[in-house]
């Protein structure tokens, strides 16, 4: 077989044709990663250099990780851990009570209200933690009108600080859930439970709620996250949480309060590590049902 | 006596009325389906069966006691949805195991109930899967298999197979059947298609703007339309513009074209008045020795090769429209030809007036 002199040239102009068109392409290829890498190099630098910083710092001490012996000696950080811990997983449990039968209703029943319910969750941002903390005090500090010395106790005090944190969670909680919700067809499956003899309770905690874990998860952990190193409404309560700790520190300490701050931080991560690993694990067991 | 009975039931929505009048007897171990096009009001009254949807008027009984205020979780009637509506946080077994135990039935029950039902789905060993790793076709069947666990005195399916494909429409509704004759359930099943609706029931219903335009058998329903719109939404129509000729003899003129309609005479129309006739495809045929008495001729406008069938529209001589028919495609035969002008031929008592009397496809005379 032979190849024609008018066939050869025509593929030789082709590919020096493709050649002419490849070398522009992988050279703004190359540009973009060039760009991608500077991009990434300054996010990480800008995140990571006060982390350095502060790490540096809290290593000051003549003997290093000195700060960090002295912290994890200290009686008050851990019992003000515990106690942000605490208020963290009854704020949580309080707010999935709350929001996730209040969300499936209004998806289920009352569909026209969600502006409202949207409008409401998000008054959090709008309204300052100050403001918020003023009011309670103002009005379960024993005085008029509802004569309800609430501010007075620690039991009193702790039951404010969570309630105010519940607030806090709304709208990370709500949108959360929501979302969930958002990707099954709730109707459908609140439909077929009924169908099979199941009522409110059990359609919620058996059907909804599983489906619908990954969701609050998601807002359970941010929920941990701002609450672990919330300080204004726990100083305002008198409230021996973590923020009021790391201030106190902060005011009273040099090393220290690096030592805590990065403690803080990896808390905060860990949350949001978390997240990512059960999103992971979830993926694929959670599917949208139905056909619409 | 009915089990199943919906009397004077009238569903109003703030926008507009989805169900009135509507009256339904349905017999113990009956399949009975509702048929009728989107908006239809069929899902409306299956949902208010099943107790998702109050009657704004009228009962629903089941073996004789009213339910018509019960919530659903009461009622034990069974639902199997177009959407599946598996829950995708259990597996197949707990999915149907799940009514078995809402009722609080001990585990071994359960687990032998179960079993018993993944057989009679054909789906044993797939108990341990979750729905998202099962094809459509099979997550319907887990559905129906779920909606049975509970023993329910009815069973509701909501265009069950609408949402898979065509193959697995057929064998997985021809599964539905025998399953429902084996249990001898009591079965409301809601379609927009006929072929569904006429090869699985014992009853049909058809209905239009929430109104039941006839029950019957599916043979009555596809052969004796009682309106009009029965005529036209179920099966195939030929519908052609016909003028009185002598409405004694039932003698009636399509474009020009003379033919008796195999009936005595046509009530409540004089000579000259003009109606509908409508002729179903099958019932007409090619000019031969053993063709009916009726006919028409005209010339063939189009020919549609349809494997086992050539489907032929024949533009009727004296513009009096188009008729579409089908011929086998028998080896030898030969196709017939466009622009050819042929005769064909069906029988007078195939045609059915649209516009005459009460709007009846049949004459009640003859057919006594």
């Amino acid at each position: 077989m032979t190849t024609s002199p008018s066939a050869v040239s025509g593929i030789g102009a082709t590919q020096g044709a493709m050649a002419g068109h490849a070398k522009p392409a992988s050279q703004k290829r190359r540009r973009n990663r060039i760009v991608w890498w500077i991009v990434l190099v300054a996010g990480i630098g800008y995140f990571v250099l006060p982390l350095i910083a502060t790490f540096q710092v809290s290593l000051g001490m003549t003997v290093p990780f000195k700060a960090y012996t002295n912290t994890f000696n200290d009686p008050k950080f851990w019992w003000s851990l515990i106690y942000s811990a605490f208020c963290a997983v009854l704020t949580i449990l309080a707010a999935s009570l709350l929001i996730v039968p209040t969300a499936y209703w209004v998806r289920l029943k009352v569909p026209r209200m969600r502006p409202a319910i949207e409008f409401i969750t998000l008054l959090p941002f709008v309204v300052p933690p100050v403001v918020l903390v003023f009011g309670l005090v103002r009005l379960y500090g024993g005085g008029p009108p509802l004569q309800l010395p609430l501010t007075s106790t620690d039991i009193g005090g702790t039951f404010l600080l969570v309630a105010a944190y519940v607030v806090l969670s709304l709208p990370y909680m709500y949108r959360s859930v929501d979302t969930g919700l958002r990707a099954i067809d709730i109707q459908s499956l609140t439909e077929a439970a009924q169908s099979l003899g199941a009522g409110w309770p059990t359609i919620i905690v058996r059907v909804i709620l599983p489906n619908v874990r990954l969701a609050v998860l998601g807002g359970a952990f941010l929920t941990f996250a701002i609450v672990m190193g919330e300080y204004t409404i726990a100083n305002f309560l008198f409230r021996p949480a973590f923020g009021p700790y790391l201030s106190l520190l902060g005011r009273t300490k040099t090393f220290e309060p690096a030592a805590v701050s990065l403690i803080s931080f990896g808390l905060t991560w860990l949350a949001m590590g978390m997240i990512a690993l059960i999103g992971r694990k979830s993926r694929g067991r959670v599917t949208v049902v139905g056909v619409k | 006596m009915a089990f199943l009975e919906l009397s004077g039931v009238r569903k109003e929505f703030p926008t507009h009325v989805a169900v009135q009048g509507f009256d339904l007897e349905v017999p113990k171990g009956d399949f009975v389906s509702l048929l009728g096009p989107s908006g239809c009001g069929k899902t409306t009254t299956l949902r208010m069966i099943a107790g998702f949807e109050l009657p704004t008027a009228g009962s629903i009984s089941i073996d004789g006691e009213d339910i018509s205020r019960t919530s659903p979780h009461a009622r034990n009637v069974g639902m199997v949805f177009q959407s599946y509506a598996l829950f995708p946080n259990m597996n197949v077994a707990d999915n149907i195991g799940f009514g078995l135990r809402v009722r609080h039935l001990a585990k071994d029950a359960i687990r032998r109930k179960v079993a018993e039902l993944l057989e009679l789905i054909h789906l044993s060993g797939k108990g341990g899967q979750y729905p998202y790793e099962l094809s459509g076709g099979m997550q319907q069947r887990v559905a129906l298999a779920r909606a049975l666990a509970i023993e329910p005195r009815v069973l509701l399916l909501d265009e069950p197979l609408s949402a898979l494909d065509a193959k697995i429409r057929v064998s997985l509704r021809q599964e539905i059947r025998s399953i429902q004759r084996q249990l001898g359930i009591t079965t409301v099943y809601v379609t927009h298609d006929q072929e569904e609706a006429l090869s699985l029931s014992d009853t049909v219903v058809v209905m239009s703007e929430g109104r039941v335009e006839q029950v019957g058998p599916p043979a009555t329903i596809y052969g004796a339309p009682a309106t009009g719109f029965v005529a036209r939404f179920v099966g195939q129509l030929n519908v052609l513009d016909a003028t009185v000729v002598d409405a004694g003899t039932g003698q009636v003129s399509i474009g020009g074209q003379t033919v008796r309609l195999g009936r005595r005479s046509i009530p409540g129309s004089a000579n000259g008045a003009r109606l509908s006739v409508a002729i179903r495809p099958e019932a007409i045929a090619l000019d031969g020795p053993e063709a009916p008495t009726e006919q028409l001729e005209g010339i063939i406008d189009d020919v549609q090769f349809l494997g086992p069938v050539i489907r032929v529209r024949l533009l009727l001589d004296g513009d009096a429209g188009t008729i579409l028919f089908d011929s086998f495609n028998r080896p030898g035969s030969g196709q017939p030809e466009q622009g050819r002008r042929i005769t064909v031929r069906f029988p007078g008592s195939a045609c059915m007036l649209l516009d005459a009397g009460a709007d009846a496809g049949h004459d009640p005379e003859e057919e006594a």
